[in-house]
């Protein structure tokens, strides 16, 4: 995308030259990443997330290729392997722990940049397709990271890999073969962990394709801003380089410093102990529970525990978690309020904050035992969860008085001052 | 483009049957068929290759011997690659279970009916949780046996009574009991 002003890709030096005659390549990242991109001028650090998921995302192709050259995914070994990577491979541990843990910080840094969508409405036209972009990478993260957590075979790995292709057995008439057919067999084995492998390496890849749909498509109309309102005139707007390039450079530093901290002091903070025991498929771990990104879908998956209706509750658990994501891709079309910004509109950021905290003490409740007050609490939760999306965000986009709007971006940041214009 | 009208020219024109159908609508049909079935026939090694293997299939049984095992003690056994509960229930456990109305419960079935004629103190099921497939603690008396006296399954908390049914929780079935025969008094033959 291009604003009239964008600025443009001029070679000097020969040789590029010569590459932007026959492969634009620099071209395309001066446009992309480049001062060639303009941005509205006023982005918060809420807007850091998208770039530092990218990174995170690195992290994870750079470290798993390498682990790769090490891990054994064969039933009898691969729990051995992941030992022989942490005991016996040079920085072996280095590059599981940083692996592990950066898995727990992209969905992290993922989480901050969909609520920030939530927020300040980064999914209302004209920027639906970036939107349902971003579901389908955080459905890919979901599926990948899965996998990966099963590649150590230990006992969380074998057990969750038992409870999550067990889902796919509760579709009606299909749902048994289906089972069998996921993981090559009637219980997890080789057959299960080697295809596993063989997505969770593939899967990265994927997610990158996207990403880069993702990308494209936020080009087209030009990235969103905190006020909600679009660009109107060149002094909306810097280049993305130096000024975003900076500000991105600092937030990775924080970043970097949070991740770092957890790597090389808490590594195995957000691990599980049962997790550094063999897998024994005759022995279910007393409380087993996903990782902390799964947390809240799995409270709203254990929540239900009574048939409903024609639906057993099984069914009904799966279906309910599955589409508390699948309710995102219509978020564009449930929040009809013109108004983007949450800082404009004064119910809808009550009702935002009102959901991180639901959605917040799912998480909690998902992590807890299957037992009394969490069920319950996970019930009410769960309901609250959907009222949110399906009821509360289309009434309260009809019935709120959204607060006057700045005329411009620049006028939001300088006030009314002609003088302070940028003009240049 | 809608006027690119060469082919109508008269030492063009296109070959057309009685039916008004072209030749060349002829070929893109047969090719494109074509070209579907062998995608689909390239798709169809792809799929199965998924499903389990001959040596997965290969089902063998296993042979269980009862005889050390005490009125009111259980053994987890290993049938399938799966583990599999084999209980001998005490009088008062059986009792429990004939006590419950048959039409209350979720998946409706008898004692009687899941264990064998004359040996119905001998309870043989799978030991996977019929909701996502964990294995139930209650085996051992120790276990935590859950409200009814039966399994409990900690992954998400489904209780089984003192015949194996599904009493609580959100797992649809009662735990499932496989083929099996007794070949003597005190030995099964699973599968």
């Amino acid at each position: 995308m291009s604003f009239p002003w964008a600025q443009h890709y001029k070679p000097s030096h020969p040789l590029m030259v010569y590459l932007d005659e026959k492969l634009p390549l620099p071209r395309f990242v001066y446009n992309a990443v480049g001062a060639g991109y303009p941005v509205p001028r006023n982005l918060n650090y809420a807007w850091n997330f998208g770039v530092l998921a990218g990174f995170c995302l690195l992290i994870q192709i750079v470290t798993g290729i390498v682990l790769a050259m090490h891990y054994a995914s064969n039933a009898g070994i691969a729990f051995d392997s992941t030992e022989h990577i942490m005991r016996d491979v040079n920085y072996g541990w280095l590059l599981r722990y940083a692996h592990a843990n950066g898995a727990s910080a992209f969905f992290a840094v993922v989480y901050i940049h969909i609520f920030r969508g939530f927020f300040y409405g980064s999914y209302k036209p004209p920027r639906e397709m970036i939107w349902l972009l971003g579901v389908v990478i955080f459905l890919l993260m979901m599926a990948t990271a899965f996998m990966g957590y099963v590649l150590p075979w230990g006992q969380m790995s074998y057990w969750g890999a038992q409870v999550i292709t067990g889902l796919f057995s509760a579709i009606p008439l299909i749902g048994g073969a289906l089972h069998t057919w996921l993981l090559g067999g009637f219980a997890p084995g080789d057959a299960a962990l080697n295809r596993f492998f063989s997505l969770h390496f593939l899967l990265p890849f994927v997610i990158l394709g996207v990403v880069i749909l993702h990308i494209w498509s936020l080009h087209i109309p030009g990235s969103s801003n905190p006020t909600g309102v679009e660009v109107k005139t060149e002094s909306d707007t810097v280049p993305f380089h130096p000024y975003y390039t900076a500000k991105d450079g600092f937030g990775l530093g924080v970043f970097l410093i949070l991740y770092c901290a957890v790597v090389f002091f808490a590594p195995n903070q957000f691990g599980h102990p049962d997790n550094y025991i063999p897998a024994n498929p005759m022995q279910t771990p007393a409380h087993i529970v996903p990782e902390w990104y799964f947390w809240p879908f799995y409270a709203i998956l254990r929540a239900f525990t009574q048939d409903f209706f024609i639906i057993p509750a099984k069914l009904m658990g799966v279906l309910a978690m599955f589409s508390a994501i699948l309710v995102w891709f219509f978020l564009p079309w449930l929040d009809r309020s013109p108004v983007r910004s949450g800082h404009y509109r004064p119910l809808h950021r009550k009702f935002f904050w009102v959901l991180v905290i639901d959605v917040l003490a799912l998480g909690y409740c998902g992590g807890a035992p299957a037992r009394e007050p969490y069920v319950m609490i996970s019930q009410v939760l769960a309901i609250y969860y959907f009222l949110h999306f399906l009821v509360i965000l289309p009434i309260v986009s009809s019935l709120e008085k959204p607060e006057p709007l700045p005329f411009s971006i620049t006028e939001a940041v300088l006030g009314k001052d002609d003088h302070a214009v940028l003009t240049a | 483009m809608a006027d690119d009208a060469v082919i109508d020219t008269p030492e063009h024109a296109p070959v057309v049957t009685d039916g008004g159908v072209r030749r060349r609508d002829f070929i893109n049909i047969a090719a494109v068929s074509a070209a579907g079935v062998g995608a689909v026939s390239v798709l169809l090694p792809l799929v199965s290759q998924m499903a389990p293997s001959a040596d997965v299939l290969a089902e063998s049984s296993t042979d269980v011997d009862l005889a050390s095992i005490q009125v009111g003690q259980g053994i987890k056994a290993v049938f399938r690659s799966q583990p599999l509960f084999v209980r001998r229930l005490t009088p008062k456990e059986i009792a429990a279970a004939d006590a419950v109305p048959v039409a209350s419960l979720r998946d409706p079935e008898t004692l009687a009916q899941r264990t064998k004629p004359g040996k119905t103190e001998w309870l043989i099921t799978m030991a996977v949780c019929t909701h996502l497939g964990c294995v139930p603690l209650g085996i051992v008396s120790t276990e935590n046996r859950g409200e009814f006296g039966g399994y409990f399954c900690p992954c998400h908390g489904s209780q089984y009574d003192t015949a194996a049914r599904i009493r609580k929780g959100p797992a649809p079935k009662n735990l499932e009991v496989p083929d099996y025969a007794f070949t003597t008094d005190t030995a099964i033959k699973v599968g």
